[in-house]
C-alpha cells in the first residue's frame, strides 16, 4: 500500500466526497452544473426513457466499449464501476443501472478528445443489469453486464 | 432406535466396534497395505504437497463428506458434483475400501470405526516430512481456512493454527476465514508471524479506495533448477458472506483479468510452471482456468471437494489442472511435475487420506498440540449430552448436525422457524459418541456468534431463501458464493436448484398451513453479518439445549423437497 500518498490524499477528500455524493445521487447535478441538466433523462423511470433522453434509442453492443463492475457487489451503496471507450472520436459516455427507480446514473462529456475512461461508486438496490453507453461521431454503442446485489452470510 | 434404551444401545456399540477392529486388523497387518496407500514415488522435478480448508482441527477427527451436491447447467453430473457411489465410479474407486470411505458418505459410521480417525496435524506431519524426504525443495501450500473453526483457534485469536503452521513447514498461504479475526489481527500475524516464514499471498485483495495491493500477489523460487511461481487467491466474496465491518477498507473479488497479468508478469520473470493457490472454490477454478491463460494448475479449496484426479481445462493458452483437497485436515495433495526444455512435459497427482492409525504421530507436533490445548483442557472435554445418531454437517440443504443446532434454538428463543448458516466445516459424531463443548465449537466457533430472534414476514423469508438458493445454484460459478443452502427449521419447502433465481422456492408451509407474506413469525438464527448485530453466543444456547437433553435421539432432517433433481449424479 502506498501510505504517503493515503496520509496526503486525506486532506483533500471533501472533492472526493463531493464527486461520490453526485454519484450516489444524493446530490443532484442539477446543484452542480445547471446548465447542462438533462432533466428528462435523469427522471426518466425506465431505461427507454432513459436512453430516449439522453438520444440513444437502441444503441449497438460493441466489444470497443469496456464495462467493468464486480460480479456480486460487496456493498450495494457504493458498487464500483469503470467504462473505457476505446472507440474512436468518443465524446460521452453513461451509466445506467436498469432496476434502479432513475436507471440514469451519471453521463460524462469529453472535450478536444479528452480520454473517455470514467470511475464511478453507484447505489444499487437490487440484483440489475449494469449499462454503459457511449456516444461516437453522432452513434449510440452500448455494453452491459449483470451486478448481482446479496443479502449475503451463509458462506463457506 | 430411540426406543431402545441407553444399555442396549451401547452394547450394540461396543459390539459393533469390536467387529469393527477385527475387520481393521487384517490391512494393519498385512505389511505392504500402508505403503501401498502412501507409497507415492517421486516423479519429475518439481514438486508440491497442498492442504486446505483444515478449519483448525489440529488433532484427528472425523469427517462424513455430503450425499447432495448438486451441479447445475455446465456442472451437472461433472465432478465436484458427483456423490457415493457415483463419485466411485467415476474416479475407479473400489467399493468398500479404504478409498471408498475416506471420498464418500457410503455406510459412513460402521467404515468410520473400521478404518478410525482422519486428519490431525501430528499424522500430517508425518506425511509431509516422509514426502519431503523424497521430493528435496518440495513446497507445502495451504489453502486457507486455517484460522478458523475450533475452539482453541478462536480462543487464541487465530494463533495455535499460526504457530502449528510454522511447525508444520507451510511455505505459503491463501485465506478467507483468516478474515473474520479483523484486518488489524491479519495484518499482524502476516507482519510478525509469519515474516520470512510463510507468504501470505492475495492478488485479489486491494484497498478500496485506491486499488492497491493489501498482500503480496505472488511469489517465486527456484527449485531444483526450475523458477516456479505461486499466485494467491482469496475467496472473492469475502466481504459478502462473511462480515464486511470486519475488513471494511479491502476490497476482493474473483479479478480474473489481474490474475492474467499476474501470470503474464512471473512468465516474463522466467516461471516455467505457474501455479495458483486458490480459495474460489470448485466452479469458479473451473471457469477461471477456462478464461486465463498460462497457469499449469489451480490448487483449490473452499467447496470441500475431495476430488480424487485433477480435472483438465482447455483454454486458448493451452490446459490448466484443476484440484480441490477437501477440508478438515482429511487429505494432503501432492503434484509432482517433470519439467524439461522449459516446460511442463508431464504430471502426476494423488489426493492421499490421513488416516490416524496407519500414519504414527509426528512426536514434537504432537507436544506443541499438547501444551496449546493444556490451559482450555477442562471446558473443551465437558460432556454436554450423548448423540444416538450419526451427526454431521455437509450436503447442499441439512445435516443432522445442523438439525440441531436448529432445534435447539428455536426451543431455546420460543421461535416459528430457524435459519443456520450453510456453512461445510465442522466435524462429525458416531452414533453413541458424547459430544463435548470441543465438538460443539467444531460447528460454531466464529467471532459474530450472536444467536438472533427475529420477526420476519412470510415476504422476507422467501426473499432469504430465494437469495441465499442463488447463491448456491446460480447457473454461472462467478455468481456462486461456494456456501451450502441456509438451513431451515420448522419450515417446509419444495426447491428448484435449475429454476431461475426468484422462482426456486415454493410451497413454503409452517404447520401445515401456507405462509402468508404479509404475516410476521419469529424467526431463530445465529451469525448475522450485518454491523452491531448482538444476542448470546449460538455455543451457550446450543450447550444448555444439550445439557438439559442429556440424550439427543436421532434427528430428523428438515428438508426441501427437490424438483427437477432426478437423475442427476451429485444426489444419492
Amino acid at each position: 500500500m502506498n501510505t504517503t500518498r493515503r496520509t496526503v490524499l486525506k486532506s483533500a477528500t471533501a472533492s472526493g466526497v463531493l464527486a461520490g455524493l453526485i454519484a450516489a445521487g444524493a446530490l443532484r447535478p442539477t446543484q452542480v452544473l445547471a446548465a447542462e441538466w438533462n432533466k428528462a433523462a435523469f427522471e426518466a423511470h425506465d431505461t427507454v426513457g432513459a436512453l430516449k433522453g439522453i438520444g440513444a434509442g437502441a444503441p449497438a453492443d460493441s466489444k470497443d466499449l469496456i464495462l467493468k463492475v464486480p460480479d456480486i457487489a460487496e456493498n450495494g451503496a457504493v458498487v464500483p464501476v469503470d467504462v473505457i471507450s476505446n472507440i474512436p472520436n468518443t465524446t460521452s459516455i453513461s451509466i445506467l443501472v436498469e432496476k434502479n427507480p432513475s436507471p440514469l446514473s451519471a453521463s460524462f462529456d469529453f472535450a478536444n478528445g479528452a480520454l473517455p475512461e470514467v470511475s464511478a461508486r453507484l447505489k444499487m438496490g437490487q440484483t440489475s443489469l449494469v449499462k454503459a453507453v457511449a456516444k461516437a461521431d453522432g452513434k449510440f454503442y452500448t455494453a452491459q453486464k449483470e451486478v448481482k446485489v446479496t443479502v449475503g452470510g451463509c458462506g463457506g | 432406535m430411540s426406543s431402545m434404551n441407553r444399555r442396549e444401545f451401547l452394547q450394540m456399540l461396543a459390539a459393533a466396534s469390536v467387529a469393527g477392529a477385527a475387520l481393521d486388523a487384517r490391512p494393519l497387518l498385512a505389511a505392504g497395505n500402508t505403503d501401498a496407500l502412501y507409497d507415492v514415488p517421486k516423479f519429475g522435478n518439481v514438486h508440491f504437497m497442498h492442504f486446505t480448508d483444515c478449519h483448525a482441527q489440529l488433532r484427528p477427527i472425523w469427517f462424513r463428506e455430503p450425499n447432495v451436491n448438486l451441479g447445475v447447467a455446465g456442472a451437472f453430473g461433472k465432478a465436484p458434483h458427483l456423490v457415493g457411489e457415483q463419485l466411485l465410479r467415476a474416479f475407479g474407486i473400489k467399493p468398500g475400501t479404504r478409498e471408498a470411505h475416506a471420498f464418500t458418505y457410503l455406510d459412513f459410521a460402521q467404515a468410520a470405526k473400521t478404518y478410525g480417525k482422519v486428519g490431525g496435524f501430528a499424522h500430517l506431519a508425518t506425511l509431509v516430512k516422509r514426502l519431503r524426504a523424497e521430493r528435496p525443495n518440495a513446497l507445502l501450500l495451504d489453502g486457507g481456512d486455517t484460522w478458523q473453526g475450533s475452539a482453541t483457534a478462536l480462543w487464541t485469536n487465530g494463533q495455535d493454527m499460526v504457530d502449528a503452521c510454522k511447525l508444520l513447514g507451510v511455505n505459503m498461504m491463501s485465506s478467507h476465514w483468516e478474515f473474520t479475526l479483523g484486518d488489524k489481527r491479519v495484518q499482524e500475524i502476516v507482519e510478525k508471524d509469519l515474516k520470512g516464514k510463510i507468504e501470505f499471498l492475495a492478488q485479489n485483495v486491494k484497498t478500496t479506495d485506491f486499488g492497491d495491493p493489501v498482500f503480496a500477489p505472488y511469489a517465486m523460487r527456484e527449485m531444483n533448477g526450475v523458477q516456479v511461481a505461486v499466485i494467491g487467491q482469496a475467496f472473492p466474496y469475502t466481504p459478502i458472506a462473511n462480515p464486511r465491518y470486519m475488513m471494511p477498507d479491502w476490497t476482493f473479488g474473483i479479478q480474473d483479468e489481474n490474475m492474467q497479468k499476474m501470470v503474464d508478469e512471473v512468465r516474463a520473470k522466467g516461471a516455467k510452471v505457474v501455479v495458483v493457490l486458490s480459495h474460489n472454490g470448485m466452479d469458479v477454478d473451473l471457469k477461471m482456468a477456462s478464461r486465463v491463460t498460462g497457469i499449469d494448475a489451480i490448487m483449490g479449496g473452499h467447496t470441500h471437494d475431495g476430488v480424487p484426479q485433477p480435472v483438465t481445462i482447455k483454454n486458448a493458452g493451452g490446459q490448466t489442472l484443476v484440484t480441490n483437497a477437501g477440508s478438515n485436515g482429511k487429505f494432503l495433495a501432492v503434484l509432482d511435475f517433470d519439467v524439461r526444455g522449459g516446460k511442463v512435459q508431464d504430471f502426476r497427482y494423488k489426493l492421499l487420506p490421513i488416516f490416524s492409525n496407519l500414519l504414527p504421530a509426528d512426536a514434537e507436533m504432537v507436544a506443541y498440540i499438547d501444551k496449546v490445548r493444556a490451559p482450555y483442557k477442562e471446558k473443551l472435554d465437558e460432556k454436554l449430552a450423548v448423540s444416538e445418531g450419526l451427526l454431521y454437517r455437509r450436503g447442499n440443504f441439512n445435516g443432522s448436525w445442523d438439525q440441531l443446532i436448529l432445534d435447539a434454538i428455536m426451543e431455546v428463543q420460543g421461535a416459528d422457524i430457524g435459519f443456520s448458516p450453510g456453512f461445510r466445516w465442522g466435524t462429525t459424531i458416531l452414533p453413541g459418541q458424547a459430544i463435548t463443548f470441543e465438538h460443539l465449537m467444531d460447528q460454531t466457533a466464529i467471532t459474530y456468534p450472536y444467536a438472533t430472534l427475529n420477526e420476519m414476514s412470510g415476504e422476507q423469508i422467501k426473499t432469504i431463501l430465494e437469495d441465499v438458493c442463488d447463491n448456491s445454484f446460480n447457473p454461472d460459478p462467478y455468481y456462486q458464493q461456494g456456501g451450502d443452502m441456509v438451513r431451515v427449521g420448522g419450515l417446509q419447502y419444495a426447491c428448484a436448484p435449475d429454476a431461475k433465481m426468484g422462482s426456486r422456492i415454493t410451497e413454503m408451509r409452517l404447520k401445515g398451513k401456507a405462509l402468508e407474506a404479509d404475516k410476521k413469525y419469529k424467526v431463530a438464527g445465529w451469525a448475522p453479518v450485518a454491523e452491531g448485530a448482538k444476542g448470546e453466543p449460538v455455543w451457550d444456547v446450543v450447550a444448555r439445549y444439550l445439557r438439559d437433553k442429556k440424550t439427543i435421539t436421532p434427528r430428523k432432517l428438515n428438508q426441501p423437497r427437490l424438483i427437477g433433481t432426478k437423475g442427476n449424479p451429485g444426489i444419492a
